[in-house]
């Protein structure tokens, strides 16, 4: 017996000493596995800036509270514990509720954010009570320049659920990342590098202290942007609340002054989580606030486009600048009549003044001589249908129509009477807002022009940009005809400046929207006036110019969609655009790197 | 180990009971008084480096229990061999109330509430059995014992309560019960063949058994073969522990300094498993002294019984040894995955007060056998009553 009884203990003492001894060091391991917890930490995402240092995307603090479904037996107790302690509206925790339904039970839920340190605290002291629930003091993504940009930065939101395996970041409680805009394509860039801390946790996974050594994240890289802030707020309050997009460029570097679209919409809103009732007055808003109308508004240049066509024709040998047509008010051309939008007809005028006066026979004339893909040529070397890859969502190529495109979308071949319509800028010609602007700095720089929204990225130092290879006389024709357009006997004659400003030029577009039938014309009356048709069928306001005209820094873009006439409606908002715009080179440093620019 | 003859009186006089006291091995006692300080500073470690809440109680318990112990070492053996049919009868009466309780809907309590504590009716039948098995040898001799016929009584004394434990229902005490019992009728001298077959009966019968296992008993039987099949769920403990008790390594990861157990990655720390945080605490060497206090104790109580002269002592101080040791061994067996997890305390170090009052009673037993061991008693009876 007391033999049994010491085999037994050496028994045991021997399966000790095998444990302790022998395998120790998996043991060891296992028990770090078990407490040691190594978790990261989520980096600082870089900040967004104007040209001039101005904020317009940054982190402030926020207090939130997280529910991680898997660590609680009991989802509801615990909601209404955290309901004692933190006001939630009965909504907030209907949709809560969904959430958690849908989302994987280790997925952290955010129960609350923003909160104040008062609450925050309290919570944190109750904690022990509440399974499940998190407390995280971390950071959130702020616009201060609110709907001003919205279309540019985008947004931040937590990452899809499908997603969430493909960083580990992306399961951190509260991680969002960009969604829309420049946070969505620079997110590289701006996230930085996660760091990692090493806890010990208890077998329930709370920690109980940190182990050094730790791993600091790195901050994410600052974005620059060409942007003046001060303009495009400018510019968003002068497009008010129209459906409308401006573009402002700076003519040396090509610098995206303002990249404007209206109505805006409140990025914050989209960070903080944006409601359903809100989120459908956006999509349901015919205005559509969601679209960047500068760069994925695409429209009928209208009579904005008659320089490319003027150019193209001169370049052709087609024309001489000098060339001289009669206009009676209508061309005809086979069985078809097209009209010039003065009923009257101007009378005999050269190239400049049918520019100047904008007279559409002219054009028809010059264009029924012209190939369709000598225009689609002139139009792309000045920026149509290019996609400038500036930074921001949507951006659109528009649309150059020539042979090719009709045999391949339509597969028909090309009518003369469509190149007349081109011609005037109707037809099936799309361009969006930067396009145009691109095209107008071009004409009035004489260069090739590239916009740039992002000032990090890589850039020819000497922002140097290769000459229109155009006949320099044909271009000085053409900008001498938009200086015209301004004076008296122009189309923009009508905004009278105060002798101090600069001198413009530029070139109105009115964009017809729907067709004028014959009968229409005909009828007592002749055509509906404007502002008696519905909203989406009136002709979108378009205006593209640059100032100052003897010395041009800056071009301009403007379309107010349905807003009526170029005239009438873009012209005088690019004229007080383009005197705040010009304000900015009155600053020294600013204007001394413009000076280089002028000739 | 080497017990000093002259600590004991070996005269046939009545000794008197300071006599007695004095005549206790005290070495013996010292050497539970570490165990159960063992305890106590196992018990501080897991509280956190607190006497709240539990160590502080269990040194009452043990204070009490070791007066008790003292108590019953120097007792009249006689008196003991008296009471030992009627403890089979409490022991077996107490089951049946518990047992009784628990039909009228107080669910599966294996426990009567005697006010300062709970009492197991199963730990002093376990006690009680064995003294009714060596009360019955007792007066038989040799001859007799080897009989079949003289079979018949200790099965009934040990399948009665051995049936009522196991409907509690409380496989690892009902075990414990049939083993110390079996070895009382082994050393009384019944033929080893016996053994043989039974053993061989009890082989064919695990199958059966299986059956009549409750869900979790089989949870834990397969959990012991293999603890790794399920490590969160019922493996979690077991796998739990080895961690805890490999970490520890050599000389451990220091006093209060235990991962496992005082991030609570252990189940049952303060009762079930507190041999493991022992262990993650002092490593090998820590384990290596405890188990050889435990061995120390164990053996002298064996030793007592096979040196005594009368036939109820020698059966009692035995029986009472080896159940002992069971306690120890299972436990210990148990956190270190050599035996499924039976939910035993580790007597004397394990927080609680049964496992304690048990093996302070048993051994209090113990004692006293070796308190008389030298005097005859009349086989048909204790002379006394």
């Amino acid at each position: 017996m007391a033999g049994l009884q010491g085999v037994a203990f050496t028994g045991l003492g021997l399966r000790l000493y095998y444990l302790s001894v022998v395998e120790s060091e998996k043991y060891k391991l296992r028990a770090d596995r078990n407490r040691i917890s190594v978790r990261l930490i989520a980096p600082e995402r870089g900040e967004i800036y104007d040209r001039n240092g101005e904020i317009l995307a940054t982190n402030v603090q926020d207090l939130r509270v997280l529910l991680v479904p898997e660590q609680t037996e009991d989802v509801g107790p615990t909601l209404a514990k955290v309901q004692s302690i933190v006001d939630l509206s009965d909504r907030r925790l209907s949709q809560i509720e969904r959430r958690i339904k849908r989302q994987r039970k280790f997925v952290p839920v955010t129960l609350a954010q923003g909160l104040d340190w008062e609450t925050f605290s309290r919570v944190n002291v109750q904690i022990p009570e509440l399974p499940g629930i998190q407390t995280d003091a971390g950071l959130s993504r702020l616009y201060p320049g609110g709907n001003a940009i919205a279309h540019l930065v985008g947004y931040m939101a937590s990452p899809d659920e499908d997603d969430i395996y493909k960083s580990p970041l992306y399961q951190l409680p509260g991680f969002k990342i960009g969604r829309q805009g420049l946070e969505r394509r620079y997110e590289d860039l701006l996230r930085g590098g996660s760091g990692t801390r090493r806890v010990e946790v208890n077998a329930v996974g709370r920690e109980i202290r940190e182990l050094p050594p730790r791993e600091e994240a790195t901050r994410g890289n600052n974005l620059q942007l060409t942007l003046d802030m001060k303009l495009q707020q400018f510019v968003m309050r002068q497009l008010g609340e129209e459906a409308a997009g401006a573009v402002v460029m700076d003519l040396q570097d090509g610098d995206v002054l303002a990249l404007a679209s209206s109505p805006g919409y409140d990025p914050n809103e989209f960070s903080r989580g944006i409601s359903n009732t809100n989120w459908q007055a956006l999509l349901k808003d015919p205005r559509t606030p969601l679209l960047n109308k500068s760069v994925t508004g695409m429209y009928p240049p209208g009579s904005t486009i008659k320089m490319i066509i003027a150019l193209a024709a001169l370049e052709q040998g087609i024309i001489k600048s000098e060339s001289e047509f009669y206009c009676n008010g209508r061309h005809r051309l086979g069985n078809n009549t097209f009209h010039c939008w003065r009923r009257q007809g101007h009378g005999k005028l050269n190239l400049v003044d049918a520019i100047a006066k904008s007279c559409d026979v002219y054009f028809y004339k010059i264009a029924e001589q012209m190939d369709i893909d000598d225009i689609a040529e002139m139009a792309r070397r000045f920026g149509l249908g290019e996609i400038f890859n500036v930074g921001v969502d949507g951006e659109k190529e528009g649309l150059v129509p020539d042979r090719e495109w009709k045999q391949v979308i339509q597969n028909q071949r090309w009518q003369l009477g469509e190149t007349l319509n081109v011609a005037i800028g109707q037809g099936a010609m799309l361009a969006t807002p930067l396009q145009l602007a691109v095209m107008t700095a071009r004409l009035a720089s004489t260069r090739k022009i590239t916009p740039r929204l992002v000032a990090n990225e890589a850039l020819p130092t000497d922002s140097y940009f290769e000459p229109m290879d155009i006949n320099p006389f044909h271009l000085q024709t053409v900008c001498q005809a938009m200086e015209k357009v301004m004076e008296q006997g122009g189309t923009a004659f009508d905004l009278r400046r105060p002798k101090s400003a600069a001198k413009l030029a530029g070139k109105t577009g009115t964009a017809q929207v729907r067709r004028i039938s014959i009968a229409e014309r005909q009828q007592e009356g002749g055509v509906v006036d404007n502002k008696d048709l519905p909203w989406q069928a009136r002709d979108h306001a378009l205006f593209v110019g640059y100032a100052p005209a003897e010395n041009p820094k800056i071009a301009v873009s403007v379309i107010v969609q349905h807003g009526g006439g170029g005239s009438s409606v873009a012209a005088p908002l690019a004229r007080s655009i383009i005197d705040e715009a010009l304000k900015l080179y009155e600053q020294p440093t600013v204007t001394a790197s413009v000076d280089e620019a002028s000739s | 180990m080497s017990v000093s003859s002259s600590m004991f009186a070996s005269r046939r006089v009545q000794q008197t009971v300071l006599q007695r006291i004095i005549g206790q091995n005290w070495g013996i006692v010292l050497a539970m008084v570490m165990l159960a300080s063992a305890g106590f500073a196992m018990l501080y470690s897991v509280a956190g480096g607190t006497w709240e809440p539990w160590a502080a109680q269990q040194m009452i318990r043990f204070s009490v229990a070791l007066v008790l112990m003292l108590a019953i070492a120097v007792i009249d053996i006689r008196y003991w061999v008296a009471a030992a049919y009627p403890a089979w009868f409490l022991g077996v009466l107490l089951l049946i109330l518990v047992e009784v309780n628990g039909a009228t809907g107080m669910g599966g309590q294996r426990w009567l509430d005697i006010g300062f504590m709970r009492l197991q009716p199963s730990e002093l039948t376990k006690i009680a059995t064995i003294m009714a098995l060596a009360r019955y040898y007792h007066g038989r001799n040799h001859t007799q014992s080897r009989s079949l016929r003289s079979l018949f009584v200790p099965i009934i004394l040990l399948v009665i309560p051995f049936v009522l434990v196991v409907r509690q229902p409380d496989l690892g005490t009902s075990l414990m019960i049939i083993a110390g019992g079996v070895a009382v009728i082994f050393l009384a001298g019944a033929p080893a063949w016996l053994f043989a077959i039974s053993g061989i009966g009890i082989a064919a019968a695990i199958p059966i058994g299986w059956q009549f296992m409750r869900p979790y008993q089989q949870d834990r039987v397969l959990t012991f073969l293999n603890p790794e099949a399920d490590p969160l769920g019922a493996g979690y403990q077991i796998t739990q522990s080895k961690i805890a008790l490999g970490s520890g390594g050599m000389t451990g990861k220091g006093f209060m300094e235990g991962t496992q157990s005082h991030l609570n990655f252990l189940p049952e720390m303060k009762t079930d498993f507190i041999f493991t945080v022992l262990v993650e605490e002092f490593g090998l060497v820590g384990a290596g002294i405890v188990l050889a206090l435990y061995a120390i104790v164990l053996m002298y109580g064996l030793l007592m019984g096979i040196g005594c002269r009368n036939q109820f002592g020698r059966l009692l101080a035995s029986g009472l040894s080896i159940s002992l040791f069971l306690y120890v061994l299972i436990n210990v067996g148990m956190v270190m995955g050599l035996m499924p997890v039976v939910g035993v305390p580790l007597p004397l170090i394990s927080y609680g007060g049964s496992a304690m009052l048990t093996w302070m009673i048993a051994y209090g037993l113990i004692l006293s056998v070796a308190t008389h061991r030298h005097m005859t008693i009349a086989p048909k009876g204790s002379g006394i009553i």
